[in-house]
């Protein structure tokens, strides 16, 4: 029994590393998803108005990033720079860029669906009560439009969390490639270490995306009446 | 027309934001080689007198291919090409700063400049060489079959009539299909796969990559791999940026002279003979001074 691949854990600094490679994964997938909201937030105000140039514009950029693959974002944005424009970017700072383009576009299309699915008659029947404009989206509008964002933007963001195993390939060591590396490093002397690798790594994952879904529930009672 | 303009617009946008994070997040370090990237595509690599003053070289390796390039449990970068970059940046007198690359991206990586070696199990191809330059090998590696101690196949003619197992897409299954073909092949997708049918009986004998049948055959009692070489020998060797000659010339001369000291047979014993054990003709795997006989 003390052939138990887990031992690899605790041999030398492997525990720490994978620790260590999680905080990459939390500080990239952090900034990219607080980038996401504030800049997502306006894009999707910018995404109502009526005016076909916005209109236009905001339509092919969530399109483009919609249709390309991440990974492909990440070569051009880490790779096509350099090539480009002769702009040498950091695989952390490509990292960012590609995550926040990404959820900007996705927030954007999230905050556009969830205000124009106010009715019109919410904002009539403030006028009616002789709210002025401002009153209207501060009492009325902005905390229904909340409610209705926290579920799908919990879920963009847990995806963007999990999505960040790709920035590996833009050479950024991130806790899954420590859980390979440490795999790997043992493949001849402890053949059976894969398995608790990745149940390890699955744990980090929860322990990361589930505070989003406990904060996501305590809102959702908080905002119900 | 709108449309022509809002997709310049889009692009504009993205140019600045790109322009904007790059300037202000960028370490002085990374800024020097922006510099001499943007004095055109010609230089996007750094000379050899560039690296020696820098005090840093940036070597490309695998982080999870034991016991080619890994990393240990001290988070150490180790294996048989970093044994070698090691010592390349011994000799150069610089510090030395792993980048970890996937089979993927390692050309990309010369390509841009942002890293002025690879050292990540580089096969030498006429395709890649079209892209990058390659020094003098330090490696060569060629087809070996695993078989059963019981029925051990020394030589391919063993096989005709019987049966081979190969993975799909590998160098195995083309090389039996084309030059043996009374070869009967079982393919299989996963090398997992593969190993397990050998191990069943499913098949007399299994070939792929040499380096692989001989570190698996250690692990398996009872199997030993009769053919160590056999088919087209590929070589693999450092490689720099296309055009880089004067990094390029150095390397070649730090392989040639390390000849004297038999370096990479040194390399070897530190580093694939824990894994491929002592029956191994290091000869078979390993060249010295870039010569293959």
């Amino acid at each position: 029994m003390q052939d138990l691949g887990i031992r690899v854990l605790f041999m030398g600094n492997n525990f720490m590393r994978l620790l260590g490679g999680l905080w990459v994964t939390i500080q990239l997938s952090l900034i990219s998803i607080l980038l996401s909201v504030i800049f997502g937030i306006l894009l999707g105000i910018v995404m109502t108005l009526k005016n076909p140039v916005t209109k236009c514009i905001t339509r092919i950029y969530l399109e483009f990033i919609r249709i390309m693959p991440q990974l492909v974002l990440l070569f051009l944005v880490y790779f096509g720079a350099t090539k480009a424009f002769g702009i040498n970017l950091s695989g952390e700072t490509s990292a960012v860029i590609v995550f926040t383009l990404w959820g900007t576009a996705e927030m954007g299309d999230l905050v556009r669906g969830a205000l124009i699915s106010i009715p019109k008659h919410q904002y009539e029947s403030g006028a009616a009560l002789g709210m002025e404009n401002a009153q209207i989206y501060r009492y009325i509008i902005i905390p229904q439009t909340l409610r209705r964002l926290i579920p799908l933007s919990i879920n963009l963001a847990t995806r963007m969390i999990k999505t960040t195993s790709l920035i590996v390939m833009i050479g950024v060591v991130e806790v899954l490639k420590v859980g390979q590396q440490i795999i790997e490093a043992n493949r001849y002397t402890v053949p059976d270490s894969a398995l608790w690798i990745y149940v390890t790594i699955f744990f980090l994952y929860f322990l990361v995306c589930w505070p989003f879904s406990v904060l996501a529930g305590k809102l959702e009672k908080k905002w119900k009446n | 027309m709108k449309k022509l303009v809002s997709l310049l617009l889009t692009a504009a946008l993205a140019v600045s934001l790109l322009a904007g994070c790059g300037s202000s997040s960028e370490s002085a370090d990374t800024a020097k080689t922006e510099e001499t990237t943007e004095t055109g595509s010609a230089s996007v690599y750094r000379t050899l007198d560039e690296i020696k003053e820098s005090g840093k070289i940036t070597i490309g390796v695998f982080s999870d291919k034991n016991p080619f390039g890994y990393v240990d449990e001290n988070g150490e970068y180790q294996g048989y090409d970093v044994y070698f970059a090691d010592r390349l940046a011994k000799d150069l007198g610089v510090e030395v700063e792993y980048v970890s690359t996937e089979p993927a991206s390692r050309v990309e990586y010369l390509k841009t400049g942002k890293v002025d070696v690879i050292l990540a199990n580089f096969t030498v191809t006429d395709e890649r060489a079209e892209s990058v330059d390659f020094c003098l090998p330090y490696m060569k590696v060629a087809l070996g079959v695993v078989s059963p101690d019981s029925a051990l196949i020394t030589a391919p003619e063993d096989l005709n009539g019987k049966t081979l197992i190969v993975a799909k897409g590998t160098t195995a299954e083309a090389y039996f299909s084309e030059n043996y073909p009374d070869v009967n092949l079982l393919k299989f997708d996963q090398y997992a796969d593969a190993y397990n049918a050998l191990l069943d009986g499913r098949g007399d004998a299994l070939s792929t990559d040499n380096t692989e049948v001989l570190a698996w055959a250690l692990q398996n009692e009872g199997y030993s791999v009769g053919i160590e070489s056999l088919g087209n020998q590929d070589t693999i060797a450092p490689a720099v940026a296309k055009g880089n000659q004067t990094l390029l010339d150095w390397i070649n001369d730090e392989i040639v002279s390390l000849a004297d000291e038999q370096f990479f047979h040194a390399d070897y014993k530190e580093t694939l003979e824990p894994v491929y054990g002592t029956e191994v003709d290091i000869d078979s795997l390993v060249v010295e001074g870039g010569k293959i006989e």
